[in-house]
């Protein structure tokens, strides 16, 4: 179609201009006009469904900001008692972005390595039960993930880990105080973290798998050519190559686990304390809400504080989105 | 023409089922979970005999408490009575329906049931963070037939808001002042030590996954999975086990003639009563609207079937029964404070 005029132009004009084209032009363009305007619904739809949220997070939050100001965000008191109730999120927020980095941390190595076995590696008939494998890990429903970390990871840890050679891991110069925890139960921020990570692996290793993929052949073969390792072409040529997408998944992996609740409350101890140790309880944003929202009064200041933590993961979620977009503009070009 | 008929017949449609049941009435509530299975029994066997049909939400005393207060709800049920002002600003007036007790388990090894004897000085120090082995000599001196092992003490606790939490940590704020100035009683309080779960079971699993842990769940919850639970000594001195004699000394020492029924049973000074028991409440609408004063009449029909024939099923599945004095000043309350829009009471002894 050479003469369509820009969906954005005026399509009034095009219709005077273009009598030849009788009705069934009209019912194109009819249309195209309605296409567009459900387009563009959908679009403006999703914003605005998107502040709404943000709104009526912030609104409902609002007397926990008035009664206790920015002191909120890093207080570490977290007190629903009657009578004398006192709410800081900064046990919760500091459990979220620990558990979450720590799991990117656990991820990425084990991503980044299915993503070469599968694009450089593994015989071609072997990439796609893999490759349906790691798909298939992400279609696995969260609760069933917190199960599987209560009833396998958490003893795990327990036993094998803790009482095995806990001791051995706190005695260890400047690293050993990670190690130190007088909490026994497994369920810990170490166990949270562990099961965050393979939550969020799939997701971080399928965008690095495409990603390889789409490394032009001519590009590796000259750096074999040159007699280049394995290594080398990987180190030399396709992370360069990538790293903008493999940064954004690990972004996107780094979203997910921001937000995910129910594996991580079956697993982290759901303690108001922070962790000073990988085997300590600790509490994240997500489960505080899970657990405290059923049994809080509509009106009360506990609520209100629920939101404004709701409030804050959002504020959150969205510098983690902002600032890997920043980080990455200056190499977009 | 036609299409009006069509309208009319869809918009009849619905009702056409029920006015072959026209005598059995569906009430709904909504609260907390505790008394959950009771209720559906009581529900199961009340269809039959009282044409009474329950739908109960368990979810959970705080649910409970907004959903009635909105009145969406025939009835709310709640662990925690309400206080008179609570229940004032609201228009609601509260009644127990059954009692539930809170019991101790504790996972070590080779220990038998109800043998580990504790005192409410060292239960309050273990919460506390402060009795941190089971050799400590505290715990050896109360146990001199047991070998207690040199284990790290790990307190389990329910990090979701419950009523459970709430009867558990009023009794550790009665018996220690350190407790009631420091953490304090709630549906969720700020634990100094321990790790949380969702729900009973939730407890229950760190306690069976841990050589050394502690915690507190619902007697019913802890019989029916065999946990192994500990003597507690009351306020008159003696150790007492979990069992339903002292359970049922409980209900008796109670004093059911406080305003609002919220009667105090922690703790009670009894010689053979179990001192960490509590009442389980319904809260119903003292000014129902007009198209919720059946509901309301129903209701109340319904919980006055299960007080008389219903203690058994109570019975068998662990609650505690009112005395039979209680259910008659409940009674009394309902024809008292209950009205309807005219003012008349909704509730005559005649109308169960």
């Amino acid at each position: 179609m050479p003469s369509r005029p820009n969906w954005r132009g005026t399509v009034s004009t095009s219709l005077s201009s273009a009598p030849v084209m009788g009705e069934r032009r009209r019912v194109g363009e009819t249309g195209d006009l309605v296409f567009a305007g459900l387009c563009r619904g959908a679009g403006g739809f999703v914003l605005l469904l998107l502040g709404a949220i943000i709104v009526t997070l912030f609104i409902g939050g609002l007397p926990a900001f008035r009664a206790f100001g920015v002191e909120f965000i890093w207080g570490l008191n977290w007190d629903p008692v009657e009578g004398r109730e006192e709410f800081g999120a900064g046990v919760a927020i500091l459990g979220t972005l620990v558990s979450s980095i720590l799991a990117i941390i656990f991820a990425v190595p084990v991503a980044f390595g299915i993503a070469v076995f599968l694009t450089e590696l593994a015989p071609p008939w072997l990439r796609r039960p893999i490759g349906t494998a790691i798909e298939l890990l992400a279609a696995i429903p969260s609760i069933i993930y917190g199960m599987w970390g209560l009833f396998v990871v958490v003893p795990f840890i327990q036993y094998n880990i803790q009482l095995a050679f806990g001791e051995e891991l706190a005695a260890l110069p400047l690293v050993g105080f990670l190690f130190q925890s007088n909490n026994f139960a497994g369920t810990s921020l170490f166990a949270a973290s562990l099961v965050l990570g393979i939550m969020i692996l799939p997701f971080i290793a399928a965008t690095m798998r495409d990603v390889f993929s789409q490394v032009p052949p001519v590009y590796k073969e000259s750096a074999y050519g040159l007699g280049a390792t394995r290594w080398e072409v990987m180190r030399g040529v396709v992370i360069p190559y990538t790293r903008i997408s493999v940064a954004g998944g690990i972004m996107l992996g780094l979203g997910r686990a921001l937000g995910e609740t129910m594996a991580v409350t079956f697993v982290i101890g759901n303690a108001n304390r922070i962790a000073t140790s990988l085997f300590d309880p600790t509490n994240t944003i997500a489960s505080v809400i899970a657990m405290e929202f059923p049994e809080s009064l509509s009106g009360s200041l506990q609520q209100s504080a629920l939101l404004a933590i709701g409030f804050l993961l959002f504020v959150i979620s969205f510098l983690v989105l902002a600032t890997s977009r920043w980080l990455l503009r200056p190499r977009l070009k | 023409m036609n299409r009006r008929a069509l309208f009319g017949a869809a918009a009849a449609l619905p009702f056409l089922p029920r006015s072959s049941f026209a005598q059995q009435a569906t009430i709904t509530g909504a609260g907390a979970s505790f008394p959950r299975p009771l209720y559906d029994r009581w529900g199961a066997s009340a269809r039959e005999a009282a044409g009474v049909t329950l739908n109960y939400q368990s979810i959970g005393s705080g649910g409970g408490i907004n959903q009635i207060t909105s009145r969406t709800v025939d009835f709310g049920a709640s662990d925690a009575p309400l206080a008179a002002d609570q229940l004032r600003e609201r228009s609601l007036m509260q009644f127990p329906t059954v009692m539930g007790s809170v019991v101790l388990s504790v996972n070590l090894p080779g220990l038998a049931d109800n043998a580990l004897r504790l005192t409410p000085e060292t239960i309050v120090e273990i919460f506390l963070g402060r009795i941190t082995r089971w050799n400590d000599p505290k715990l050896v001196e109360l146990n001199r037939d047991i070998r207690l092992p040199n284990l790290p003490v790990s307190v389990g606790y329910r990090a979701d808001g419950s009523g459970t939490t709430w009867v558990w940590t009023t009794y550790l704020s009665r018996i220690s002042e350190e407790w009631r100035n420091g953490p304090g009683a709630g549906t969720s309080v700020r634990w100094p030590v321990g790790n949380g779960a969702r729900g009973n079971e939730g407890v229950s699993n760190i306690i069976r996954n841990t050589p050394g842990a502690i915690g507190y769940v619902e007697n019913a919850y802890a019989v029916v999975n065999r946990m192994v639970t500990t003597q507690i000594r009351n306020k008159a001195g003696n150790f007492i086990r979990p069992e339903p004699a002292a359970f049922n000394a409980t209900a008796a020492a109670a004093d059911w003639s406080v305003p609002n029924f919220a009667a105090d049973t922690i703790d009670l000074a009894g010689g053979d009563v179990w001192p960490i028991t509590s009442p389980t409440y319904i809260l119903l609408p003292t000014n129902p609207v007009a198209d919720r004063v059946e509901g309301s009449r129903n209701t109340m029909r319904f919980f006055d079937w299960a007080f008389r024939n219903g203690s058994d099923a109570a019975r068998r599945l662990e609650y505690i029964p009112l005395p039979e004095a209680a259910h008659n000043a409940i009674r009394a309350a309902w024809a008292q404070s209950v009205k309807d829009p005219s003012g008349a009471a909704i509730w005559t002894p005649s109308a169960g």
